[in-house]
């Protein structure tokens, strides 16, 4: 677009055409004060703030509706817009309660710092003030009308921004509302992105109101620990009895590819980690019963039963389950600590995806690999299988968002009618587990398959599309679990002649990703190489056991025949997630690491309490590969690390742990930055050591003396750590990867979690369990009618 | 829901000179409620359906219009202007009087279902004060007895 010339408050700058004076001001540092406008939203001119002088003009004008023209001269600031700022303020707090000693968003409440800037010392009106008591509109939406200042932000991002559409503003004039869908409560998808936006104390959230205020508490910004979008939460934390306690999650760090978007479960589903039920001492099964006992204790009886099995049985009676949820550094040291210290390649994890057929599909394709900011801006998208509004919300935000603002293509090929079909330019759908077949009918020449054709898609219909899809360019091709194995080949096949096509394979855990790059695979070790072979892996690593090691299902029929000797399960449940039988390692010697005791927890001799992703530093790879930092916020006393977890078996078991985690004398150090809320003596003592040129000691527990490794080692790990540390995500790519593996499609077992579910996460979220509570009685409510 | 064939086709006639569908709104449900008396949530929800709009935005767009409602009126809606030219011309006292003769108060409706009282804002009748409307039609240099005479005209209907 070509560029305007303009002078705002005598300053000449020169902006492209169709920009809007109060993005023109922005962006050469004049602030023009609104709260009605909002980026990417619909244009409301209601709050009246922004009003500037613009020459020529016969009245104030407001800069958020102009857009500005050649020659336009702008004044920001006079005596005449300084007394209409005070009279709009005055106009705003006509009717406002003036309650900020109570309000929630007292400190961070725009009013309050416009007042503070803009605004009179004192009002004229006179008028008794309108009152009206708060309402619950949700288990976790609350409304206080007196505060509400109609900016209508939380109708447009409801509307516009969720498609959700349950916000609306009744009456007119001074008795104007805000009202929910329902009359007196929301039915909606909670993603509480109203109280987010809302510039005052309107809309409260249920999880935090009236608890703390704002300067009481750290604020952490890491990476949500639910779904595999990878969103950014800044965490709220303060001095709790047992450590540090999460008192709120919300959008205040915008740094993250999730910009302004937060779901249900990274605004308010952090409360598991204050759950009562949180194991806080290892327990020992003594005469039948876990018992407490000291970490010592433990670790030490873990050591000592691992090494006699291993050194009676050989490694490959142990078998070890790795997590979905656990950061890149403590996948990959179990991958390490299994294949190297317990001897043994039966390793596995709840796979949610088929990881390996996809990174043999892209190998040695250099981009083909789209990030979640891509899914923003790609011209054209193709969406096959999986439900996004249930599983990937920032995915569906970005698609949503993509086809509204830059106009995206979105095709989506479904065996539901999905809630993204609202923004589709084409919706086919299929019956359920046809989706393979229609990777094969792209990838092919010919007719769709007998089973594709219905009377919403007649053969025609299918090959417009493929015809279509084929003369789009940067299209990206997002797939879920529904295609597997040779059906992502199929994809790939099809894509790859597209020009600049990229995919995103869809997993369901937060590091879902991060599991299967790290190797925890039986048969594939870090970045999808083999085990059989001769890699880095095997030069630096050491011995690795040479032969394919067993799979989840393949452990628990050894289990059964008494060749399994022990297990070790780290951050998962695969009796209460994967349809395991409970009593399949009653004869084994199990060893969980947990935050609950679990369904999977119940049935062990040694239960070692662990803390979760909000309570540890490293990273997590998002189900796009995009690689972010993971900060400590919260804290539990009596909880450890996976990692320090696994460093210390391996310790008891006479293993020496500089061979596990090379730390120590490592080239590149973290000074602290990765710890957030929590950096302490011991990082400021190091950032000394650093200054003065001395080598800091890292301790055995430092997550990122592994990443080290991992970066050296899984090539597409070797992303800028200057960028990392910053808190931008960083796209891994696939290009490196090792040749993957083909699996058995039944390998894969979805996590079907939905909105409001999270797994075995989910069942300890209070917040979760309320709204799941609430939706079920409304819906049973309209059931008896 | 079933509308009148009438409505149908006005209906039907109406939509293709709007650039959404939503833009016809406001004439729909001026029409629904010449049908129906008022904008029940049974119309409200038809309405939503047909013009693609979610039913809280049919409402939000019905209570900002004092027009339209979502109670149901008396047989006749009895307006009586007290703005400014109608004040001055003693449009206070017509209400009231008409307050009296049908014991309700405003915005209420008389037992038998027959009239609704609703004090209103200029009806554009300034030349003719003080004015009333009642359903449609006009009623203008009122005094007490002529208001009466009209009321009792109704009720015979």
């Amino acid at each position: 677009m070509p560029d305007v010339n303009l002078t705002v408050d005598g300053k000449k700058i020169t902006a492209p055409a169709g920009t809007l004076l109060i993005e023109a001001c922005k962006a050469v540092g004049v602030e023009v004060p609104s709260f009605c406008y909002y980026p990417n939203f619909s244009l409301q001119g209601a709050c009246r703030m922004c009003l500037v002088k613009i020459e020529k003009m016969p009245k104030l004008q407001t800069a958020c509706t102009t857009v500005i023209s050649e020659g336009m001269i702008v004044t920001t600031d006079s005596p005449e817009i300084k007394q209409a700022r005070k009279s709009m303020l005055e106009l705003l707090l006509g009717n406002h309660p003036l309650d900020c000693p109570v309000c929630d968003a007292g400190g961070e409440c725009e009013l309050q710092d416009m007042t503070f800037s803009y605004g009179a010392a004192e009002s004229k009106f006179m008028e008794a003030k309108n009152h009206r008591d708060e309402q619950q509109w949700s288990p976790v939406v609350f409304f206080d009308r007196p505060r509400c200042i109609l900016c209508y932000r939380c109708v447009r991002v409801c509307g516009e921004g969720m498609d959700v559409w349950a916000l609306g503003v009744q009456n007119r004039g001074v008795s104007s509302i805000i009202a929910p869908n329902k009359e007196d409560h929301l039915e909606c998808e909670e993603c509480g992105m109203c109280i987010d936006i809302c510039p005052v104390g309107a809309l409260t959230s249920g999880a935090y109101r009236y608890k703390t205020r704002p300067w009481e508490m750290k604020h952490v910004g890491t990476i949500c620990t639910h779904c595999s979008d990878g969103c950014k939460t800044t965490l709220g934390v303060r001095r709790a009895d047992a450590g540090m306690e999460i008192v709120r999650g919300d959008n205040r760090d915008k740094s993250g590819t999730n910009g302004d978007f937060l779901c249900i479960k990274g605004r308010y589903a952090f409360d598991f980690a204050n759950h009562e039920d949180r194991l806080t001492q290892p327990l020992i099964r003594k005469n039948g019963r876990l018992t407490p006992a000291t970490w010592a204790e433990a670790v030490a009886l873990v050591g000592r039963k691992f090494a006699e099995i291993r050194d009676r049985n050989r490694g490959d009676a142990i078998g070890v389950v790795g997590s979905t949820r656990t950061t890149n550094e403590e996948a990959y040291l179990l991958s390490r600590f299994a294949r190297t210290v317990l001897k043994t390649n039966n390793v596995d994890h709840h796979r949610t995806a088929d990881f390996p057929a996809f990174a043999a599909a892209l190998r040695g394709k250099p981009g083909m690999t789209a990030s979640m900011a891509e899914v923003f801006t790609a011209p054209a998208i193709l969406l096959i299988g999986n439900d996004p509004t249930e599983q990937h919300p920032l995915l569906t935000w970005q698609i949503r968002n993509n086809v509204r603002l830059h106009q995206s293509r979105l095709y989506v090929v479904n065996s539901r009618p999905i809630k993204l079909r609202r923004q589709a330019t084409k919706f086919m759908q299929i019956a359920p587990g046809a989706e393979s077949q229609v990777a094969e009918f792209l990838a092919g020449s010919g007719d769709p398959a007998n089973q594709l054709i219905s009377s919403s898609a007649d053969k025609s219909a299918w090959t417009s599309l493929r015809e279509k899809l084929r003369t789009e360019q940067n299209l990206i091709i997002i797939f879920g679990s529904e295609i597997s194995g040779s059906a992502v080949s199929n994809i790939v096949r099809f894509g790859s002649a597209i020009s600049g096509t990229k995919f995103v394979c869809l997993g369901d855990y937060a590091n879902s990703r991060g599991a299967a790059d790290m190797g925890l695979y039986p048969d594939l070790l870090p970045g999808y190489h083999p085990i059989t072979g001769n890699t880095e892996f095997h030069r630096e690593w050491g011995e690795i056991p040479p032969t394919t090691g067993l799979d989840l299902p393949a452990m628990v029929a050894a289990a059964r025949a008494g060749n399994l000797k022990a297990l070790y399960v780290v951050g998962s449940n695969p009796i209460g997630r994967m349809n395991i039988d409970p009593f399949a390692f009653s004869n084994a010697f199990v060893v969980v690491q947990d935050m609950f005791l679990t369904e999977t927890a119940v049935t062990a001799d040694v239960v070692l309490p662990a803390a979760n992703a909000y309570e540890k530093s490293g990273t997590l790879t998002n189900t796009c590969g995009d690689l972010q930092l993971v900060k400590k916020a919260g804290d539990l006393t009596g909880v450890k690390t996976d990692f320090e977890i696994i460093v210390r078996i391996a310790e008891a078991m006479g293993f020496d742990i500089h061979k596990l985690v090379p730390f120590g004398g490592g080239t590149r150090a973290d000074m602290g930055q990765s710890r957030g809320a929590e950096s302490g003596e011991a990082d400021r003592h190091a950032v000394w050591l650093e200054a003065r040129g001395l080598e800091p000691k890292l301790s055995p527990f430092d997550s990122m003396a592994i990443f080290d490794e991992i970066q050296r080692l899984v090539r597409s790990y070797d992303v800028s750590r200057m960028n990392l540390l910053a808190g931008n995500s960083q796209h891994t790519s696939l290009e490196h990867a090792g040749p993957g593996a083909a699996h058995k499609p039944e390998s894969i077992v979805p996590a079907k979690d939905t909105l409001f579910t999270s797994g075995t996460l989910g069942r300890y979220s209070r917040a979760l369990q309320s709204v799941i509570e609430s939706h079920e009685a409304k819906h049973s409510e309209v059931a008896a009618d | 829901m079933k509308f009148s064939d009438q409505f149908e086709a006005r209906f039907a006639e109406m939509l293709p000179h709007y650039p959404t569908k939503r833009s016809a709104l406001v004439p729909t449900l001026l029409y629904a409620q010449d049908e129906v008396g008022f904008l029940s949530d049974e119309v409200i929800a038809e309405l939503a359906q047909r013009l693609e709009l979610t039913e809280l935005e049919v409402r939000n767009v019905i209570s900002y219009y004092s027009m339209l409602t979502t109670r149901p009126r008396g047989k006749y809606n009895v307006q009586v202007c007290t703005n400014i030219s109608c004040l001055v011309r003693g449009g206070e006292d017509i209400l009231h009087h008409c307050q009296k003769k049908l014991g309700i108060g405003n915005k209420g409706t008389t037992a038998d279902g027959m009239f609704t009282l609703e004090e209103v804002e200029c009806i554009g009748a300034c030349s003719w004060a003080p004015a009333a409307q009642v359903n449609y039609d006009y009623h203008e240099n009122l005094t007490a007895e002529k208001m009466e005479e009209i009321l009792e005209k109704y009720k015979s209907i």
